[in-house]
């Protein structure tokens, strides 16, 4: 064990806190989109996380299914998935009180919590990757492979979805669809497509999640936790900004992983799922649009 | 409430605002009073008195986060920790200066509340969704703060045992006198919620759910009447939590986190927003959704899965139908059971005929 003085301790926390943190972006993306696309906000993320988990980890182990097929079949049933929970159950709280929405993904975080176990199990499940265990040693920083990798493909995901918002007509569409609604359909954008569209790439988003996360922590409920760090994530960053969600998943990484180095000796635990809860009630008294967020915050 | 009326045919403001509109409305509440103080408590076995208790700890609770959700509009994920803050407060004080339960109680309903009040500062700046992300922050950092500070829990994971209530010389010890006991405060609860909403500040809660800028415009100052149904509904919650301690007759923070807090959420969307008779109807709902649903896998489960599936099924699927309601009830019937209830109430009015 290093001396917690040591500035090399420090820097582990930090290489530790940004890798993580850049997991976090992975799965604080899923939401980012949804809000950016429909204005609804998604409670259950975490759970869209752990579900892909299952679906990935269920074709693998009771049905026997290679790693790279199933993790397709993963990707397709949480698209699928989008498709079908915006259809049935988001489309009908169109225009309702934002209590509604908030409740009905509460709701449907509970259904997932409970469906996962009760088709696949509910012992902690294995998911691994063909990558290395060891941890890559340079200097003083230990760096695990899995937690390379998620980085690199969260990287790899917020670009792609930057460039999708930025450049392409589907993207700009749907940032017309979330500037305003009407104005779009005014525009001949369909705009119950583009919501649909929208929850399939969270579908997606949510599947590598399940991947990387899975593969980390093993796939059971409580890899649905994982959902409680995107709150602090997109209020830092701004609810509807891509670099918010990269932005403030470094943040929040960095910041719990150090404070936790630092703290928890003395109050026996939990500071990571605490720290960064007391940053976001900064954020939200300081700056509640977050550091990219759009200004529009209504003050009664 | 259960009475029938024909047409209304009032004719002062004293006969629209009296609280029984009908001699047939008072006849209702003394019946229901001989029913809940005489009958129910000596005609059914103790374990169904338990379930009771249950019930109506939870309707104290749902009553409260029903007047800030359901009346004032603003949301809150954190009433589950408002109940541990009741609950903690008034196990301290039993504890460690023996103070007697009726001072235990009202100082953790007043510590909730001031809690509640910190908690719902926020409120004053921002709304709907980001409140409801401060709401689950103060939840989740209140429960750690319970949790990690050893001179409020007695250390990580631990609990706080309390002495049973004592009235005069007796002590509040079975399940048939903790029934007397906690309907004591269900009916305080439902009387004070009811009289609230026809008072200056419930009309006020109203007004500012309903829009706040013309509320705000009709003088009604807004900072203050938030954090008022923050306290009011924080309370409640206190409350609660210092009934549920003293009828588990330990303080245990597991059983105010976040789960807690939805399943409050949960009762007053399922039974009606904004609504006191919806309050308890969704409190005895959803209370009563995984007892019945234990019950009936335990006793038909087994013809058609082995006994791990079962034991693997029951809390999974109390998940999903949990779940499943509350989407259901958004979608379908937005206000809930006391809807229905009134549906069903409108269509005997006039019974048998048609208009």
């Amino acid at each position: 064990m290093l001396d917690a003085l040591d500035w090399r301790f420090f820097l582990l926390l930090l290489s530790n806190g940004v890798l993580i943190g850049l997991m976090y972006s992975l799965i604080a993306l899923g939401f980012v989109l949804v809000y950016k696309a429909t204005d609804a906000i998604n409670f259950a993320q975490g759970e869209f996380v752990m579900i892909a988990g299952f679906v990935v980890v269920a074709a693998l182990h009771l049905y026997g299914v290679p790693l790279a097929p199933a993790i397709g079949l993963g990707l397709l049933a949480m698209v699928a998935f989008g498709f079908g929970l915006e259809r049935a159950v988001l489309r009908p709280l169109i225009g309702r009180p934002i209590i509604a929405v908030v409740m009905a993904t509460i709701g449907l975080a509970a259904v997932l919590r409970g469906l996962g176990p009760l088709l696949w199990g509910a012992e902690t499940k294995p998911l691994p990757l063909p990558i290395p265990d060891e941890p890559f040693v340079w200097g003083p920083l230990f760096v695990p492979p899995i937690q390379l990798l998620g980085a690199g493909v969260s990287l790899l995901f917020l670009a792609v979805f930057g460039w999708f918002f930025l450049r392409s007509r589907r993207g700009i569409a749907m940032r017309a669809v979330a500037d305003s609604q009407q104005v779009a359909m005014a525009m001949g954008i369909h705009v119950e497509r583009y919501f649909a569209l929208a929850w399939a790439m969270t579908g997606i988003v949510s599947a590598l999640g399940g991947v990387i996360w899975g593969s980390l922590l093993g796939v059971d409920v409580h890899l649905a936790l994982v959902g409680l760090k995107v709150f602090p994530v997109v209020i830092l960053g701004g609810l509807d900004s891509i670099p918010g969600a990269i932005v403030g998943g470094l943040i929040v990484g960095v910041v719990e992983n150090v404070a936790a180095g630092y703290i928890d000796p003395y109050v026996g635990g939990g500071t990571k799922d605490f720290a960064p809860y007391v940053l976001m009630i900064l954020a939200l008294m300081l700056r509640p649009y977050g550091i990219f967020g759009k200004r529009i915050i209504e003050r009664v | 409430m259960i009475h029938r009326e024909c047409g209304v045919l009032k004719t002062s403001y004293q006969a629209d605002m009296a609280l029984y509109p009908l001699p047939i409305a008072r006849w209702t509440v003394g019946a229901l009073a001989v029913f809940f103080f005489l009958v129910l408590p000596f005609s059914v076995h103790e374990y169904y008195l338990s379930v009771v208790n249950l019930v109506s700890i939870a309707v104290v609770g749902a009553i409260g986060l029903n007047i800030l959700v359901g009346s004032t509009g603003q949301i809150s994920i954190g009433h589950g920790a408002f109940m541990s803050v009741g609950a903690y407060t008034a196990a301290n004080f039993a504890v460690r200066l023996d103070w007697p339960w009726p001072v235990n109680l009202v100082l953790g309903g007043l510590m909730a509340a001031a809690v509640g009040a910190v908690i719902g500062m926020p409120s004053v700046r921002i709304k709907g969704l980001y409140l409801a992300i401060a709401t689950l922050a103060g939840q989740l950092i209140i429960e750690w703060i319970i949790n990690h500070v050893t001179w409020i829990s007695g250390g990580v994971q631990a609990s706080i045992e309390v002495p049973r209530p004592r009235i005069g010389g007796l002590e509040v010890a079975s399940q048939r006198e903790m029934y007397f006991f906690l309907l004591v405060f269900v009916v305080l609860a439902i009387v004070g919620a009811l009289n609230l909403m026809r008072t200056r500040i419930g009309r006020a809660f109203v007004a500012i759910r309903d829009h706040d800028i013309a509320a705000e415009l009709m003088g009604i100052n807004i900072f203050r009447y938030k954090l008022l149904a923050f306290a009011i509904s924080s309370f409640y919650a206190g409350v609660a939590g210092v009934l549920y301690t003293y009828f588990l007759g330990i303080a245990n923070y597991e059983m105010f986190q976040i789960v807690t807090s939805i399943d409050y959420l949960a009762m007053i969307i399922i039974g009606g927003l904004g609504s006191v008779l919806g309050s308890v109807f969704g409190a005895i709902f959803v209370t009563l959704l995984p007892i019945v649903i234990r019950y009936v896998m335990e006793t038909f489960g087994g013809l058609v899965f082995s006994a791990a599936d079962v034991r693997n099924i029951i809390p999974n699927l109390r998940l999903i139908a949990f779940g499943a309601l509350i989407m259901f009830f958004l979608i379908v019937e937005p206000e809930g059971l006391n809807r229905l209830w009134r549906n069903i109430r409108n269509y005997f009015r006039v019974w048998p005929f048609a208009y």
